[in-house]
């Protein structure tokens, strides 16, 4: 539910690491990826796994933990749920607010159809099934950015139901396996967004800006089929590709476009659930995952203290890495919900059901957005391991990076190199390259094309690969060279011309006559080093195998 | 020319006998003596004069914008003004300027209808009296109309002075004394549980309930959403069919009208012959509480109906014994709803304290509401409470469901046209109405009228003749849904037969010449 909000935290475009899929349920004591303050856009370039703790230790098996999300996502449309007020982030305070979003009396909700067409959207890629009849309700509580004192919500019969997300988590010795896991969804519901409260503790005032204030949001509540942070933050990594792939969100975490609570309990499996609590105030992947693995620790050593746990509501302190519980604030409250008077039952239509004489302004076919579907990131994913032969964990990581996707399909278009190749440059080199220095995709200063022209050199043993690292290393300047001009420049071309190469092997085993002598005499490493020697003489420029093939002919072996 | 008929001054008008000033300037006039009534809460004085202006320059270039154009009325004051302060006759609003039009308001200006000014209600419409606003009760203009008082002196016992004035009924008391006392032409209501169709009956005048659905709600503040309409109250109901011809239609801006529209103009056409006609007769309205007179006038016109060759059969609706508990329910419940905004935080009252957003809500609250809405409020929230909401809202639902289908299978019957009393006695003293509290009148009061709005039908009263008194008594005509411009014509029909006497009100002013000064015309008038 998107009941009090409130206070929402930390709303200073404060960038958090967000979520690779490198996180941990099982390995204890992972470092703790630092922490940055870039601001950019709603990526993933943790460069160290979450810390997570659940791994029960020998003679504690006993304990298991239940975690179920509510996720807000803002539906990306250009107005609001029930009004013609515009949809717009960081626009100057109540600048964005109609007279119903101001609720002044007599106004009556009217609602937007992009919203409702969202919610199918999003039902059907959940593949949930979509209530062809929903009902408005009313959630009632006084709050300062809830000016009508309710909030229209899906209480009794929501768009839609019964649904199922999949997500893949890593396992695996080096974490290089993808085991896929599903998680249900309960149901996908529309409702509104309240307005926000800014305290000012110095005056003591509150000040309320309404320009959120009644922004479609669609609820999802994934049931309580996770059971660790790791889980839950993957499983809303993939919810966001997937509402960023629909355009229904832009899922935005830093921007309150994707907002998560998480319900926990911990109990002994074959036994009732435990008591659970919420966590709220959960803005990026890391700090949900984080939360949810303290919360979980936190209810264990409290029940093996003979403690008891509250069925209360916390609030995840980032700052300190732990929860708190917000007491008396979000008390328990009946929310007094009621039938939304001013909307008749939302209809839709199928195929089969649509009235022939309808005014297509005037109805929504599922069938025709159930068409419109664009491709899913799991989709997407099968066709890169497809299509490249990429192992599916490569997949993951290329869709996982914002941008990265696109990246890697603009220098395969671009250069004649392997696939294999061109996914190894772009998730070893290049990501490498841009999480060091903590860029994201659309920052790097390496284009695809520059990269392209470099594997065509590289594929055409125009440089060695270790050249190739060196070219890539100078385009990453900026200084605006493309590879040929720095190849050139710098003569890293593999020479080409044998006879001299030949000549160069001469001097090198002339001038080392022990080593050949090693080579002579069956030691097998001893020929690299002559191999070795051989490449220092040309500058790095020869091709080590070229060197190879010379050498055993010089010293016929 | 102010006892005319709005059809009649819209002749007049078209015609060049009165310009629209003119007659913008007598309603105003009028108004300020008949300020005792206390039926306006604001008078709109500047805008109507500039309405007016507007009205005449269209009226000298050929350009009038139709019927409506340069005639005065009168809007409720629960429906949002823009410019003009809506206060919903409560200390919440006070103050309180809407920035926009409600969708009706917008309509008849849309046709040059002049605004004369808002009128007075029970506090946010929730009362049967139009005596419990923080402005203080209307009175009845016919507790100065020489009808009754003659009735009076013959009467021993009755004291004299004013201080046996009458109520006008409500909530729209207000919106019919304003109509009845010739300040205006037509004057809207709204109509939730009879609070257009009762003050109308108390006052002499038509009150017409639309089906629900068929008239905007957008910009009426609401008391209960599900079964609000705005109401029309006219002085014949040929001037309700053409204000309704106005007001009805889908708005996009609120989603419970319907989108077939009905045939416009609507003009009535005049029966011939009622003898297609099947009239029902609801058993369950007969009740003891009904004055004996009433009761006789409503078997009269049955009578009427008959001897002209209608069909006039008794009728059913099991379930009307119901409706006020059920109403209470669901009114109550929404009503807790509906008044949730009004914290003080965006618009109306705000208290002076400021130890805590919480205190700052109750003690807004506290003086910003009368008892009768506190009321209100605190039953709702009791029902709507999560462990009340089954037993309490869900079977007011189910209960309503069961009122509504009374009405479906009267109609399946072959009947065309409920005919019931509206009130259960003519208007009384206010000195005798408020011996009971709100609650008790209000459930009294709306009997014969609040089970229609349960089920979203259409309702008009008729004026049928005068009380031993010399005080008005009304019937009530009840149609299927969205058949309103078949409900008027019977009503239409009624009308002519029974030849309502126009309220004569020459001791009300000292100068009564010049205001009913073609008080032969305006009795005409009602002939046709």
């Amino acid at each position: 539910m998107a009941a009090p909000m409130l206070r929402w935290g930390c709303r200073g475009r404060r960038w958090a690491l967000a979520w690779v899929d490198g996180g941990s349920c099982h390995r204890r004591g992972a470092p703790t990826g630092s922490t940055s303050n870039r601001i950019r856009g709603q990526s993933s370039l943790a460069q160290q796994p979450l810390r997570t703790a659940q791994k029960p230790r020998k003679g504690e098996h006993k304990w298991a933990a239940v975690v179920g999300l509510e996720i807000h996502a803002q539906i990306s449309s250009n107005s609001k749920l029930f009004s013609g007020s515009q949809v717009r982030f960081s626009a100057p305070p109540n600048s964005l607010v109609s007279f119903f979003d101001a609720s002044l009396p007599g106004t009556l909700p009217v609602l937007n159809r992009r919203c409702v067409e969202a919610a199918v959207m999003t039902g059907l890629a959940l593949n949930c099934h979509i209530n062809k009849k929903s009902l408005f309700d009313r959630k009632h509580y006084f709050y300062a950015d809830l000016p009508a004192g309710y909030q229209i919500t899906q209480q009794r019969l929501p768009i839609a139901v019964n649904g199922s997300l999949t997500y893949g988590i890593s396992a695996g010795k080096e974490r290089g396996q993808v085991i896929p896991k599903t998680v249900r969804v309960k149901q996908i519901q529309l409702e509104q967004d309240s307005g926000k409260s800014l305290h000012d503790d110095l005056r003591s005032q509150t000040l309320v800006d309404l320009n959120r204030a009644g922004v479609g949001l669609l609820e999802v509540v994934l049931e309580p089929d996770l059971s660790c942070g790791e889980e839950a933050a993957t499983a809303v990594r993939e919810l966001q590709l997937i509402l960023q792939a629909l355009g229904t969100s832009q899922a935005n975490m830093a921007e309150g476009q994707l907002r998560v609570d998480a319900n926990v309990s911990v109990h002994h499996p074959g036994e009732p659930l435990g008591v659970r609590t919420e966590v709220k105030n959960l803005n990026s992947l890391r700090f949900l995952a984080k939360a949810i693995d303290y919360e979980i620790q936190r209810q264990i050593s409290e029940l093996e203290n003979g403690g008891e746990i509250l069925n209360e509501t916390r609030s995840f302190h980032e700052k300190l890495g732990c929860t708190v519980s917000m007491r008396d604030k979000e008390a328990k409250q009946d929310y007094r919900f009621m039938p939304e008077p001013n909307l008749p039952p939302l209809l839709l239509y199928d195929a089969t059901s649509l009235p022939t004489d309808a005014d297509p302004q005037q109805v929504i076919n599922i069938d025709q957005i159930r068409e419109m579907l664009p491709e899913l990131p799991s989709v997407t994913r099968e066709r890169l391991v497809q299509q490249y032969g990429m192992l599916p964990e490569h997949s993951f990581t290329l869709l996982n990076e914002v941008g990265l996707l696109e990246f890697f399909q603009n220098v395969i278009k671009e250069t004649r190199a392997e696939p294999k190749k061109v996914t190894s440059w772009v998730l070893n080199i290049f990501l490498g390259y841009l999480k060091q220095e903590n860029l994201a995709v659309s920052e790097s200063p390496v284009t695809p094309s520059a990269l392209a022209e470099l594997l065509d050199l590289l594929d055409s043993r125009t440089i060695s690969s270790s050249a190739a690292k060196q070219v890539f290393e100078e385009l990453w300047k900026r200084e605006g060279k493309t590879p040929g001009q720095i190849v050139s420049e710098k003569q890293l071309e593999l020479m080409q011309d044998r006879g001299a190469l030949e000549q160069f092997c001469y001097s090198v085993m002339k001038d080392h006559p022990q080593v050949v002598m090693d080579v002579k005499k069956g030691n097998p490493r001893a020929i690299n080093k002559l191999i070795g020697l051989v490449r220092k003489a040309t500058l790095n420029r020869a091709d080590p195998a070229v060197i190879k093939e010379i050498l055993e002919k010089q010293l016929s072996l | 020319m102010l006892g005319q008929t709005l059809r009649e001054v819209s002749a007049a008008l078209k015609q060049g006998q009165i310009t629209p000033t003119e007659l913008c300037q007598k309603c105003l006039s009028l108004i300020k003596k008949t300020k005792f009534l206390n039926a306006y809460i604001t008078v709109s004085e500047e805008v109507a004069l500039k309405q007016a202006e507007e009205s005449e320059k269209r009226y000298k270039n050929g350009q009038s914008l139709g019927d409506l154009d340069g005639i005065p009325i009168a809007v409720k004051d629960n429906f949002s003004t823009s410019g003009i302060e809506t206060t919903c006759a409560s200390n919440m609003l006070k103050g309180y300027v809407p920035p926009y039009n409600a969708t009706v308001v917008q309509k008849l200006l849309d046709q040059g209808a002049l605004l004369m000014g808002k009128t007075n209600l029970d506090e946010f419409a929730m009362g049967s009296g139009s005596t419990d606003g923080v402005f203080g009760p209307v009175k009845n203009p016919w507790s100065y109309s020489k009808q009754y008082r003659e009735k009076r002196k013959q009467n021993p016992h009755s004291e004299s002075g004013d201080s046996d004035w009458l109520i006008t009924g409500g909530s729209s008391g207000g919106s019919a004394a304003a109509v009845s006392a010739f300040t205006c032409y037509a004057a809207l209501g709204s109509d939730t549980g009879g609070s257009t169709r009762n003050p109308a009956a108390h006052c002499g005048l038509v009150g017409f309930k639309p089906s629900y659905g068929l008239v905007s709600r957008h910009g009426l503040i609401p008391l209960v959403n599900s079964m609000d309409v705005p109401g029309i109250l006219t002085r014949c109901v040929d001037d309700a069919a053409m204000v309704l011809g106005v007001l009805a239609g889908h708005d996009p801006k609120d989603s419970t009208t319907v989108h077939d529209p009905i045939n416009k103009p609507l003009v009535l056409s005049s029966l011939a012959d009622v003898s297609k006609l099947c009239i029902g007769i609801p058993k369950e309205y007969l009740v003891p509480e009904l004055s004996s007179e009433i009761q006789s006038l409503w078997s009269r016109a049955a009578d009427l109906f008959e001897s002209e060759g209608a069909k006039v059969i008794e009728v059913s609706l099991p379930h009307t014994s119901y409706s006020i508990v059920c109403y209470h329910v669901l009114c109550t419940s929404e009503v807790a709803s509906n008044m949730a905004r009004f914290d003080g935080l965006q618009y109306g009252h705000r208290c002076d304290i400021d130890v805590s957003t919480e205190a700052m809500y109750a003690a807004t609250r506290r003086e910003g509401f009368n008892d009768v809405v506190r009321g209100r409020i605190l039953s709702g929230n009791f029902f709507l409470l999560k462990e009340n909401y089954e037993n309490y809202f869900v079977k007011a639902q189910k209960v309503r469901r069961l009122i509504a289908n009374d009405f479906v299978n009267a109609f399946n019957s072959g009947v065309d046209v409920l005919l019931t009393p509206t009130t259960l006695s003519e208007a009384v003293p206010y000195l005798e109405f408020i011996k009971e509290d709100n609650r008790t009148r209000s459930a009294q009061d709306d009997i014969f009228t609040q089970a229609v709005n349960m089920a979203g039908l259409p309702a008009v009263s008729i004026p049928i003749a005068l009380s031993n008194q010399g005080l008005p008594i009304g019937l009530q005509f009840i149609g299927r849904a969205f058949y309103d411009q078949q409900l008027l014509t019977v009503a239409k029909w009624f009308e002519k037969q029974v030849q309502f006497p126009v309220i004569q009100l020459q001791e009300l002013m000292d100068d009564c010449s010049a205001i009913l000064e073609n008080e032969k015309l305006a009795s005409v008038s009602l002939k046709q």
